[in-house]
């Protein structure tokens, strides 16, 4: 064993790991942390969006040091049939602004920068080891962690969870539920090289302005998910998720998606004679607020995607876990700041400042949109994508046909697919579950 | 579009860096006759292609091309089908782009 006892432990180097561990040493914490990874960012696997307001909260200057790949200028919806896609652009050169709001990044190489400033604030952090385990005293409390390594017990007053998606030492330790096929989504990439020129040409992009495309459509064939393509400097990181539970009940394959998404009329331009450098695949939570577990218990608290803590409506999920490893180690050097001990009425603290935040209130607001688009894939990601991109084609081919010939036909072909009864029900649970 | 396109995963997997826990697999599929509607799911669902039907009507695993995502654990976990952990530390796949 260990003999050096921690004021913290911290489980895991992605973005709530790194907040936390940050957060916490910065406050004089002694504080370990622990990566199984080579490096802290080999094992991390995002698409990925940089939401700055979240990173200023932790590291104010990081635009000067960090690597970034471009800010964002524009955000692209994609709604697509097989052969075509509706689009809804939204560019601005507001977002041309001396601190932009979003970044694309590439996950492996800004978590090592992240955790090279942990470290900098005095943390401990320890890769290549795995932890296998939770240690509890004769009280059933959380006292401390058993790794992969010789003598691999190492004691600490908390434990901050921020073990990923799959949230293996929770729900070992009973604190959580293992996630489950209908709230996690099973997203692939690819990593697609090209000469910089090329990139900026093809979205129409200049120096470090970057794009984003979401996407959904007949390109998950019915199951409930996104397609996503994102511009760095070098490269396109281009993938797909579906809900798990749609991949098990359909027999699909994630590889056929993607390779289907990259073969589409809109896409293929795109990539034309890029180099694919990767090949990734992730879960992503979906459950949104209905699936937030238990977040705290005696001597320990879980942070991001472990706690579910994922806007699946906005594809958000990096800053949700930053703002909460940021707002758990708020919470635990109040605590310890008050010589009180890592109990469970103390820990409350970090839920009730979490709920303050943007990131309960958020989930709070979406509570009732994964069940819908989950038992609603069908309509959600295939009728409506088709019946839209019809309509579209039949406003603007120009043949002869009267325009009031045209509407009827267009009205028509939605009553026939969904009722003028399933139309209503529709757009009232849309907007129940937006509100 | 197009039926399902003959992608082959494994010339996907390797544009990945691995470093291969030799002998210890961090996977492993528990005995059986003939597989559960779990472990079927599985031969399509691993975004990796880890799990194979064998000339037996077996599912097996290998878990060298593995990418870690934890879907088969999602699926076939609760069952009793699959064991499932993270590799050792250090091994496993190494992301360079993540």
């Amino acid at each position: 064993m260990i003999e050096e006892r921690f004021d913290a432990i911290v489980v895991g180097a992605g973005m709530a790991g790194n907040a936390a561990a940050l957060s916490m040493a910065r406050q004089g914490m002694k504080v370990l942390q622990l990566e199984r990874g080579e490096y802290p960012g080999s094992k991390n696997v995002q698409g990925a969006i940089l939401y700055a307001d979240m990173m200023e909260k932790l590291i104010p200057e990081f635009r000067e040091e960090a690597p970034l790949e471009r800010h964002l200028v524009e955000q692209r919806f994609w709604m697509m049939d097989d052969r075509s896609h509706v689009g809804m652009h939204y560019r601005s050169d507001d977002f041309n602004e001396e601190r932009p709001n979003r970044y694309t990044i590439i996950r492996a190489q800004f978590d090592k920068w992240f955790s090279s400033k942990v470290r900098e604030a005095g943390a401990t952090v320890l890769c290549e080891t795995t932890v296998t385990e939770l240690v509890r005293d004769e009280r059933e409390r959380i006292v401390g962690v058993r790794t992969d390594r010789r003598d691999g017990e190492i004691h600490a007053d908390v434990v901050v969870l921020a073990e990923g998606v799959n949230g293996l030492l929770g729900t070992r330790a009973g604190l959580r539920a293992r996630p489950t096929p209908d709230n996690v989504a099973l997203a692939v990439k690819e990593m697609h090289f090209l000469p910089r020129e090329t990139i900026e040409a093809r979205f129409n992009l200049k120096g470090e302005e970057g794009v984003v495309i979401e996407a959904a459509g007949t390109i998950s064939r019915g199951m409930t998910g996104m397609g996503f393509i994102y511009a760095n400097k070098e490269c396109i990181s281009l993938g797909i998720g579906c809900l798990v539970a749609d991949f098990q009940r359909t027999g699909q394959t994630p590889y056929g998606l993607l390779d289907q998404f990259k073969r589409h009329p809109s896409v293929l331009p795109l990539l034309a004679g890029s180099e694919v450098k990767e090949y990734s695949a992730h879960l992503i939570p979906e459950g949104g607020y209905k699936s937030i577990p238990q977040l705290y218990g005696e001597g320990w608290v879980v942070v991001g995607d472990a706690a579910q803590l994922n806007n699946a409506v906005h594809r958000e999920g990096s800053n949700l876990a930053m703002t909460s490893g940021r707002i758990a180690a708020e919470a635990i050097g109040l605590v310890k700041s008050r010589g009180e001990p890592m109990t469970a009425t103390n820990l409350s603290l970090y839920k009730k400042m979490l709920d303050e935040s943007f990131v309960i209130k958020d989930l709070k607001k979406y509570k009732d949109l994964p069940p819908l688009m989950h038992t609603h894939s069908q309509n959600f990601f295939l009728t409506y994508p088709q019946l839209i991109s019809r309509a579209m084609q039949n406003f603007v081919r120009v043949d002869g046909t009267p325009k009031v010939e045209k509407e009827k036909a267009t009205l028509k072909s939605f009553v026939k697919a969904r009722s003028w009864m399933g139309l209503f029900g529709d757009a009232c649970r849309f907007a129940r579950a937006w509100r | 579009m197009d039926a399902e396109p003959s992608v082959r995963v494994e010339d996907k997997l390797y544009y990945n860096r691995y470093l291969v826990d030799i002998g210890r697999p961090h996977v492993k599929v528990r005995a059986h006759t003939s597989p559960s509607p779990q472990l079927v799911a599985l031969l399509n669902a691993c975004p990796a292609r880890c799990y194979e039907l064998n000339d037996e009507g077996r599912v097996e695993v290998t878990v060298d091309g593995c990418i870690e995502c934890g879907t088969c654990r999602v699926i076939a976990e609760p069952t009793g089908d699959i064991q499932w952990s993270y590799p050792r530390g250090g091994y496993g796949v190494l992301f360079k782009f993540g």
